[in-house]
């Protein structure tokens, strides 16, 4: 029977409507397993008695039409469940309780799913190892010193770890494709404005964007379908209709044109990563792909840019975590000032703190213009490079990430070395485009790496199609060895 | 106190100096909804009973803009002559208080809604235009309570995430007249408008004034002051005057102004300090990007244009031209949309000269007197049109009509049931009163002597006794007619 949560998200769901496995039981299997590995640290809260609750209400009157029947999901903890802990992963809100759901999670409630629990995040998604977490580093499945990546990494650990059969997680830079990079995992960044903001805890509010961590393509289509949306509380939220991307999935891509930008080829960069990068491109040629070379001169420049903006946003963003409303409030302090400093200096990470400095130094007044405004047009330029690529590509390939997964603490006294981490994904989330993470291979360490795949505007059905034949061509493995049992 | 000569000037030890004076006022939009939010705004609710999850900023909410909010500003804006900007941006301002839930304040900052307008002032010595710089739209803040406990504050969010209109004037403001004519102006240009209430007890409307001195006939403006947060005329007008002076103190010693930020006490009267510039915040200000740019097509601006109603201006102007009123006349009954319909109700019925008497007069101080609005008054504007029509006529003499104005006060009946009913009516007929005064002459034989030979001053003598003899009901045009004609004979 626990062979049956090594399966795919569709393979499950297909079980669920066949009636050979009930919810409860599916339920009970993943709660199970989950007791079983706290070694990894990829909860931070689980709702168990929920769980069982909802699935055994779900198997008295089933609604097997709905895309996501009775199957239990844990969600990254930046999205706010009404009545369930939400932490950010930060002490902050170590006790936080929303009266209040988000609208992504609500999407995948309304499809039949039920919550598992809450995954564990870099602190305010602010990372990119799962290391910044008030409640303590994730651990990677894939080998017991490795980092997952992140920010979503508690996702990407335990979905890797068979704690969930799918995830969503959040992409500000780089936060759902790395991580799924790191753990031989799929992994979506919608464009900005598919899936709906509300409910989600804000790091950079023009980046930010919510996607589904899965095993499989076809679960990333799925889970794409059930989240995404419309919704009139997020004011850049696109007014669009709803898409059948899991009906729609193929593998013909014959005749596509996929763009290889020669800026992605980065100084340093492990030789095997280059090898995958051309494998990729032979699988697409294969299958009939034109691959066509391209430039997108400013690529060097999306990381300084990335980091003036997001830690300009986050600055702001997190300004009302201040002691007064809810959350965390020092017990020291003689007046308001003094309330608030030390609210936010006992509450608050290194790494959260670090980004604050940064956002506010770089919007004061004096620095303005060279920074942040700045930043802001070379993020055009940026923009412009993939618009026009796009007239002459339909997909663009990269890899993932510059390495494979990493030791942990090996780069928490780097910051810069930290931030390099993000230097192929954070591009994709400056331009508002979709992107996916498709694991592509192993390295000589067995670890696994990912590539990417960049799509037009909205054209997620593209380069889900594009993953899909990639998928199917490519024979990846996740050698995942439940070492921590 | 009729002035038709500009002469506010500050006389110092040595010079002789003019007030310059810029006004940001705050005018809270008439909307059933907050800017971003779908809490009410009623005014004096229970604490926090108007408060949602954006307007308290809980983790992953997101403001929404409510469209009526953006056309009262534009309607605001055309009401201004002003230029409505088709892009415009929102902005935050980030600073900490504990009233201010998010960290930071949604407000306008570069590009906002509502470009340069200008409003025309009625001022004893002319009329006067005033350019305004700019029209936003921001969020307001909560309100902390200081003084319900000794040692914690409280904070009421009913307020926060209201919309407010501020609207900057250009330095165009010499004397605290012309702010008190400026405020009243805008108050009157709004409440015909719609777009905002205009209530400054309930703070609906209140102005940050920004007051430097020079020495007349120099060119350059001195450096200014910004005296925060007044919710009153009279306290604007008070502090204006404390703060021209106090600055033309120190430069007449020799010293210079500091830009600062004051504060006005109104119990002691003056102005103090509050930060100066140095300590300014530095709000780092950014685009907000929670909200995409707000995108207006001329189209709208267009279609809230047709509906807009005849602004105070151009009825002042119809008044003096359709109602043959003076400017004063037109000035103080085009003053409130109520008023000037009353009156339009009362003219279109009745002699429009003498309406607008009687009502500027009599009603008005009836009003006064009993604190009430036009749209309260208890003569109806059809009733007092009759009783115009009555004095008009000949019907009732002034005289009457006073007293059938108290009967129609106490009662809210019509003028002719009470003239009936009392029988009020002026004797007009001629055949009648000569008949009166014929009888009066008789008896006062002696009086008619000395008239005739040369003591004139009995001719009111004559009068009074024709009126005791009618119940004052004599015309008394026809009355004077007849008595002259006769003590010539």
């Amino acid at each position: 029977m626990s062979e049956i949560i090594k399966k795919n998200l569709s393979e499950i769901i297909d079980l669920i409507k066949k009636k050979e496995i009930k919810s409860e039981e599916l339920a009970n299997l993943y709660i199970d397993k989950v007791n079983k590995s706290k070694k990894l640290n990829s909860y931070i809260t689980t709702c168990f008695e929920h769980t069982i609750q909802k699935s055994k209400e779900f198997d008295k009157k089933p609604n097997l039409n709905s895309l996501l029947p009775g199957v239990p999901l844990a969600v990254k903890d930046l999205f706010c469940t009404n009545g369930f802990k939400t932490t950010a992963g930060s002490k902050m809100l170590e006790n936080f309780i929303p009266q209040y759901e988000s609208t992504v999670t609500e999407n995948l409630w309304k499809e039949g799913a039920i919550l598992l629990g809450k995954l564990n995040c870099d602190e305010y998604a602010m990372g990119s190892s799962n290391e910044t977490s008030y409640f303590g580093n994730v651990i990677n499945p894939i080998a017991k010193d490795t980092v997952p990546g992140g920010s979503s990494g508690g996702s990407a650990s335990a979905l890797a770890a068979d704690l969930t059969p799918a995830t969503i997680g959040t992409d500000t830079g780089g936060s759902i494709r790395q991580p799924a990079s790191f753990t031989g995992t799929v992994g979506l960044k919608p464009t900005y404005g598919l899936c709906s903001r509300w409910g989600i805890v804000a790091f950079a509010s023009s980046l930010d964007q919510a996607g589904p961590m899965t095993k499989s393509v076809k679960d990333c289509s799925i889970m794409l379908e059930a989240m995404a949306g419309f919704d009139n509380k997020d004011s850049t939220s696109i007014e669009k209709k709803k898409e059948n991307y899991s009906k729609n999935l193929k593998t013909d891509i014959k005749g596509l044109k996929i763009g290889i930008p020669k800026e992605y080829r980065v100084e340093n960069m492990p030789k095997e990563i280059d090898e995958l990068w051309n494998k990729g491109k032979s699988i697409l040629k294969d299958l009939g792909a034109d691959i066509i070379d391209i430039s997108l001169p400013h690529t060097k420049y999306a990381l300084p840019t990335y980091y003036i903006v997001a830690p300009a946003e986050a600055s702001s963003n997190l300004a009302r975590y201040d002691g007064v409303k809810y959350g965390y409030r020092s017990s020291k302090g003689n007046d308001l000032i003094e309330m608030y400093e030390n609210t936010r200096s006992e509450a608050f990470g290194d790494e959260v703190k670090r980004r604050i400095l940064i956002g506010t130094y770089v919007l004061s007044s004096g620095y303005y213009d060279a920074y942040y405004l700045k930043a802001q047009k070379v993020r055009q330029l940026i923009k412009k490079d993939f618009d026009e690529n796009f007239g002459k590509v339909d997909a663009i390939l990269t890899p993932s990430t510059p390495s494979s997964a990493f030791k942990i603490g090996e780069k928490t006294h780097d910051p810069i070395s930290m931030y390099l981490n993000d230097i192929f994904t954070v591009p994709v989330n400056l331009a508002g485009l979709p992107a996916i993470s498709v694991p592509a291979g192993l390295d000589k360490k067995g670890y696994p790496l990912g590539l990417q795949l960049i799509g037009k505007t909205l054209d997620e059905q593209n380069i889900l199609n594009v993953a899909y034949a990639f998928e199917k061509n490519c024979n990846f493995k996740n050698e995942i060895k439940n070492w921590w049992l | 106190m009729n002035k038709d000569k500009f002469d506010y000037f500050i006389k110092g030890e040595k010079n002789k100096y003019e007030v310059i004076i810029g006004l940001e006022v705050h005018a809270q939009v008439s909307s059933n909804s907050k800017l971003f939010s779908g809490s009410a705004t009623k005014f004096g609710a229970e604490p926090n009973s108007q408060v949602s999850l954006i307007d308290s900023a809980f983790p992953g909410m997101l403001p929404v803009i409510n469209k009526e909010c953006i056309n009262q500003a534009i309607r605001t804006g055309l009401g201004l002559n002003a230029k409505i900007n088709n892009n415009s941006v929102f902005d935050r301002k980030n600073y900490f208080y504990a009233d201010l839930p998010q960290g930071y304040q949604i407000s306008q900052y570069k590009n906002p809604i509502v470009g340069e307008g200008k409003v025309l002032l009625d001022m004893p010595y002319g009329s006067k235009e005033i350019g305004i710089e700019r029209l936003h739209l921001e969020q307001d803040a909560g309100k902390s309570i200081h003084d319900m406990d000794p040692s914690s504050t409280y904070v009421d969010l009913n307020r926060s995430g209201i919309a407010l209109m501020e609207i900057v004037s250009k330095p165009d403001l010499r004397s605290p007249e012309e702010v008190n004519a400026y405020i009243k102006k805008l108050r009157t240009i709004m409440r015909y408008l719609g777009t905002c209430d205009g209530n400054m007890q309930e703070g609906s409307l209140r102005a940050d004034v920004n007051v430097s001195v020079r020495r007349v006939g120099d060119k350059n403006f001195g450096t200014r002051c910004e005296i925060k947060n007044v919710n009153s005329i009279k306290f604007m007008q008070m502090a204006i005057e404390y703060e021209a002076n106090r600055q033309v103190e120190l430069l007449d010693e020799g010293k210079k102004i500091e830009q600062e930020t004051r504060l006005f006490d109104t119990k002691k009267n003056e102005t103090r300090s509050m930060r100066s510039k140095e300590d300014a915040h530095d709000y780092r200000y950014f685009p907000d990007p929670d909200l995409l740019p707000l995108k207006i097509e001329q189209k709208l601006i267009d279609d809230l244009k047709k509906t807009l109603p005849e602004l105070p201006d151009n009825k002042k102007e119809r008044f003096m031209s359709d109602y043959g009123l003076n400017s004063y006349e037109a000035n103080v009954l085009v003053s409130e949309k109520e008023i000037s319909n009353y009156y339009e109700e009362v003219a279109k019925l009745s002699d429009k000269k003498l309406a607008a008497t009687w009502m500027m007069g009599d009603l008005f101080a009836m009003l006064n007197d009993k604190g009430l609005n036009i749209s309260k008054s208890p003569i109806s504007p059809k009733n007092f049109a009759e009783l115009i029509q009555s004095i008009n006529s000949g019907e009732i003499s002034g005289r009457i009509a006073k007293e059938v104005f108290e009967l129609m006060v106490e009662s809210g009946d019509n003028p002719k049931k009470i003239i009936e009913s009392k029988g009020m009516k002026q004797q007009s007929d001629p055949k009648e009163l000569e008949k009166i005064i014929n009888e009066i002459l008789t008896k006062n034989k002696d009086k008619v002597d000395q008239y005739k030979s040369g003591k004139e001053k009995l001719f009111g003598f004559f009068v009074g006794q024709v009126m005791k003899q009618s119940g004052g009901k004599a015309n008394p045009q026809i009355t004077n007619d007849i008595l002259k004609k006769l003590l010539k004979g």
